[in-house]
């Protein structure tokens, strides 16, 4: 179990060590000693949220701009919570409340591009999310300590995470090929792309997706035959 | 630059906000999450929001100038298509990933 659990998060440890990293690095070099960037990755840990963080420092940003910003930023965390809604419940209040805390993309993408473990999905759970959450405050922790002086040859490794997200999405579309809300999909990607700015692509898509989803038929409610 | 703890306030602030997004679901009554939009979007929504992150991922690709985001693209057809072939997560993302870095660090040209 502990072998799968690693191997599980090792792509997501390629993409938050250098990304970690990366903000490490910005936010010691704005002055503040290597354990706020820590702290951050503790308390916070969320990858687009910390730097947005650091641009809301660098700006002098009152507090009710940086709660606002940092809110509607990561509002996308409401359609995973409710996707996983079951799966959390049945891990208890304790286990839960830390995995919903620490509900990254990543985490998410992980947990349910691969489905629930046939053995034991809490400790698949728990493992896979805390595992995450070390990969991520390591990155922050070494890029603040190292600050500008590492230059290992990292460029590009954030790569993958995209392949993650790849490889987790053509596992789901074989398990259950299902081509309609990818249709919607795309379509609210392009409507996204083309007029909105990127900072709102994942709450705005992800949004307009669920409205074209409610034109499908309810799941769960047998449908009668269709009289001809 | 902030004092100490008009800092500690600002990292809880943006703690809080974060926290907020990720247990509002969880706090909606029963009766919120039994309905047709929950159903469709606990079967549904995975493969929606994991294409849509891919997609985000690689929204910042200039993909009007050269190299027309071929090395992403390229890469991205490797993942999916050795995915299909050998079901291997670890070898199709470790596979794409290097390729990636040999164009992002200039060893291969197009």
């Amino acid at each position: 179990m502990k072998t799968h659990i690693f191997r599980t998060t090792l792509p997501v440890a390629f993409g938050y060590l250098p990304l970690g990293m990366a903000f490490g690095v910005l936010l010691q070099a704005q002055g503040w000693a290597w354990w706020w960037a820590s702290l951050m990755g503790l308390v916070i840990y969320a990858g687009s949220g910390q730097f947005l963080a650091v641009g809301l420092l660098a700006s002098g940003a009152g507090l009710l701009d940086a709660f606002l910003a940092t809110f509607l930023l990561n509002l996308r965390h409401v359609f995973y919570g409710l996707t996983l809604l079951d799966r959390y419940r049945a891990l208890g209040r304790l286990r839960q409340g830390y995995a919903t805390f620490a509900l990254t993309d990543e985490t998410f993408s992980l947990l349910a591009g691969i489905g629930p473990h046939p053995q034991d999905d809490r400790r698949f759970v728990l493992g896979v999310t805390a595992l995450n959450q070390a990969w991520w405050v390591l990155g922050c922790t070494l890029g603040a300590v190292l600050g500008q002086t590492w230059a290992l040859p990292t460029k590009g490794l954030e790569f993958a995470l995209t392949a993650l997200f790849a490889v987790l999405l053509v596992e789901q579309l074989r398990r259950r090929w299902e081509p309609l809300p990818l249709a919607i999909a795309v379509g609210a990607a392009m409507v996204c792309l083309a007029f909105l700015p990127g900072k709102v692509f994942l709450l705005a898509s992800i949004s307009i997706s669920c409205v074209g989803l409610l034109s499908l038929p309810d799941p769960e409610v047998a449908h009668p035959e269709v009289p001809r | 630059m902030r004092p100490t703890p008009e800092m500690l306030l600002f990292v809880a602030v943006l703690a809080v906000a974060t926290i907020l997004t990720r247990f509002l679901p969880f706090w909606l009554p029963a009766k919120w999450t039994d309905n047709r939009f929950v159903h469709l979007a606990k079967r549904s929504l995975p493969a929606v929001i994991l294409l849509l992150l891919t997609i985000y991922s690689l929204k910042d690709v200039a993909y009007t100038v050269k190299p027309w985001g071929l090395p992403e693209l390229v890469s991205l057809a490797v993942v999916m298509g050795l995915h299909l072939w050998k079901k291997n997560a670890l070898l199709s993302i470790a596979a794409g990933t290097g390729l990636y870095m040999l164009w992002a660090n200039g060893f291969l040209l197009l």
